[in-house]
């Protein structure tokens, strides 16, 4: 870019005539827009002064042509040229979005176009459903095809990397669920009752749930954004042409891994959050250890641990279900990536505490109260 | 095969080193742009010519040696010497890299809205309208996103983005790779009648033989970790080296020669 000339840098504006001197760039674009808009009709530009111009200045001459017929002074070659050039690139209407209106009758149609997609989307998840239970069949007729490296690998992941995270945090519950029991129970003196409400609300339902949530928000989040970008690089789409079935080669080792883990994890979380109970009730309340043990034992009926434990696997096969389905569900571009692995996520633990409370009904009518 | 004379440098490189840990990709790398032409930059798949252009726009610091573009020391500088020189070029890269988020018209739009704050409204739309035309899309390309765009129209609209500061230095990388060949010399035809329009600079990283013959001016040879000549077809043809032999002596480079002679009634060969 040209420097600026001192002589008179923004032009100056007399009736309908405007001396451009200098450069006509897109750094003066400005000031010189305003000047053609406040000059009066029939508007002469003289540009004999121009020592450099760009397209942005070039269209702005042509603009001024074009709609108020303007006459351009003392224009050489160059300036000549690249207004031609501007010129012939005046085709389009400037548009920046498709942006059609928001009536009410858009509204309606928002509406219906979510309904019909929604219905879509569950019609989806049943054949994603299906297609799971076709590839189940077809390996369980051979089962040597199968990957079992690739399940190992997953449970790795899953399983024993989740440890460190879900054995804190489940401690920390356990000690939370003691001191905020205890806080409450005091106030009748039974606070020996503390034991009971560890190790019943932690076996039985907080040890299977903030597992689900954390694998949920661990793998199934993780799940979403492999096989998503997977489908972005067109390698699942290799995949079918070579002859692999993406269900059997990623789905399967992710739904069986999460369904094996989350049991396994399951029980690590309800044995860490009796820890974290058993360290508050010695530390806060005076019971020592061993009165603990004894106590959990009478008081936490061991369908306790069955009903956690016959959660957790269910809880896995869906987040995995849920986690598999929106991956294979991105087209289009690494933003959609993103938004369905947060609606793999809120999906899955939705879908959990639904099942949570279907299982609830369900486990004290058959008497395991 | 020297700079030619009455050069007005655009980029120049001295003693370049750029290394990944143990591994060497460019030692004692020199390179001189000058004002006004089209360099292409040729080098076998890895010899690092996508490293260089990184290395020259400042997205790889190398470990030694001086580069300097437009005028401007590129190493070592301070944020407000680098937002100066940023605004002066233009970058296609090899994928494109369209923001995924924004219409074709957008993404044209981010570079002027960055600098030109104060240029609102309908000018701001119409620059975009008309930098998408000129790069050779049509105007419905303009409220599109990215990924509803072949890879040819992205190509171009990556272009129209790189256009859109009326820069004095385009950086092209593989410009014409994934085209069909009448896409591809479309594009090269486009880029030689807005640089002669315009009249920038273009660094030009390519493997198409096609439009190292067609639109560039002096073409750099990268291996063995450096530049190891620079110069017209026929210079580079003259020397014996054998990467450049086989290179504009292989079965492709032979055909496409051929073939350009033809075209141009010239008999060199």
């Amino acid at each position: 870019m040209g420097e600026e000339t001192t002589r008179d840098p923004a032009g100056s504006t007399s009736g309908g005539r405007i001396d451009i001197h200098g450069p006509l760039t897109i750094s003066r674009a400005g000031t010189v827009e305003r000047d053609i808009e406040h000059a009066a009709d029939p508007l002469v530009i003289d540009v004999t002064n121009v020592d450099h111009m760009d397209t942005v200045g070039a269209w702005l001459l042509h603009r001024a042509v074009r709609d108020r017929n303007a006459t351009i002074a003392g224009a050489h070659d160059e300036i000549t040229a690249l207004m031609k050039q501007v010129a012939d690139a005046d085709r389009a209407e400037p548009k920046i979005h498709e942006d059609p209106p928001i009536t009410p009758r858009k509204l309606i149609e928002d509406l219906g176009r979510w309904t019909i997609e929604f219905g879509f989307h569950m019609v989806r998840l049943i054949g994603f459903f299906g297609a799971v239970l076709l590839a189940i069949a077809h390996v369980m007729r051979r089962p040597k095809k199968f990957r079992f490296n690739a399940v190992v690998q997953r449970f790795d992941l899953v399983g024993v990397r989740a440890l460190g995270i879900i054995g804190l945090m489940s401690f920390l519950i356990g000690i939370v669920v003691g001191q905020q029991g205890s806080v409450q129970l005091q106030q009748f003196g039974a606070e020996v009752y503390t034991i009971n409400l560890i190790g019943r609300i932690t076996v039985r339902e907080l040890g299977t749930l903030m597992t689900a949530i954390m694998v949920a928000g661990r793998s199934g989040s993780a799940f979403a954004a492999q096989i998503g970008t997977m489908k972005i690089t067109e390698e699942i789409d290799a995949m079918r042409t070579i002859g692999v079935s993406p269900v059997e080669a990623l789905v399967l080792p992710r739904l069986l891994a999460a369904v094996v883990m989350m049991p396994l994890l399951a029980f690590w979380a309800m044995f860490m959050s009796l820890l974290g109970g058993g360290l508050f009730v010695w530390l806060g309340l005076d019971i020592p250890p061993l009165s603990y043990i004894q106590r959990l034992q009478e008081v936490t009926p061991l369908t306790d641990l069955w009903v956690g434990l016959l959660k957790a696997p269910v809880f896995g096969f869906f987040i995995a279900l849920v986690g598999c389905f929106q991956g294979m569900q991105v087209e289009g571009n690494s933003e959609e990536v993103g938004m369905r692995t947060t609606t793999a996520v809120v999906h899955s633990i939705f879908i959990v505490i639904v099942l949570d409370a279907v299982f609830a009904v369900f486990f004290s009518q058959v008497g395991w109260i | 095969m020297e700079t030619p004379k009455n050069c007005i440098p655009v980029i120049e490189i001295e003693g370049l080193k750029n290394a990944f840990g143990d591994q060497v990709v460019h030692e004692n790398l020199d390179l001189t742009v000058c004002h006004g032409e089209i360099v292409g930059v040729v080098g076998g798949s890895g010899a690092g010519k996508s490293v260089l252009m990184r290395s020259i726009i400042g997205l790889q610091t190398p470990v030694d040696g001086s580069i300097k573009v437009l005028g401007e020391n590129m190493i070592d500088r301070d944020e407000a010497e680098a937002h100066n020189v940023r605004r002066r070029w233009g970058i296609l890269f090899q994928n494109g890299a369209l923001f995924s988020t924004l219409t074709v018209a957008e993404n044209v739009q981010v570079p002027l809205r960055e600098y030109f704050p104060y240029i609102k409204g309908a000018l701001l739309d119409e620059i975009a309208a008309y930098k998408i035309i000129m790069a050779g899309l049509p105007a419905s390309a303009a409220t599109k996103y990215p990924s509803e765009l072949s890879g040819g129209m992205r190509k171009r609209a990556s272009l129209a983005r790189a256009l859109a500061l009326d820069p004095e230095l385009l950086f092209l990388d593989e410009p014409t790779a994934g085209l069909d060949p009448i896409g591809a010399a479309a594009f090269d035809e486009q880029l030689k009648s807005l640089q002669r329009k315009l009249g920038f600079t273009v660094f030009l990283i390519t493997h198409d033989l096609d439009t190292l013959h067609a639109i560039c001016d002096r073409v750099a040879v990268l291996a063995d970790k450096k530049v190891i000549a620079v110069g017209t077809i026929e210079e580079l043809l003259a020397l014996d080296h054998p990467w450049i032999q086989e290179y504009f002596n292989g079965p492709r480079g032979r055909a496409v020669h051929k073939g350009h002679d033809v075209l141009h009634g010239g008999a060199a060969s």
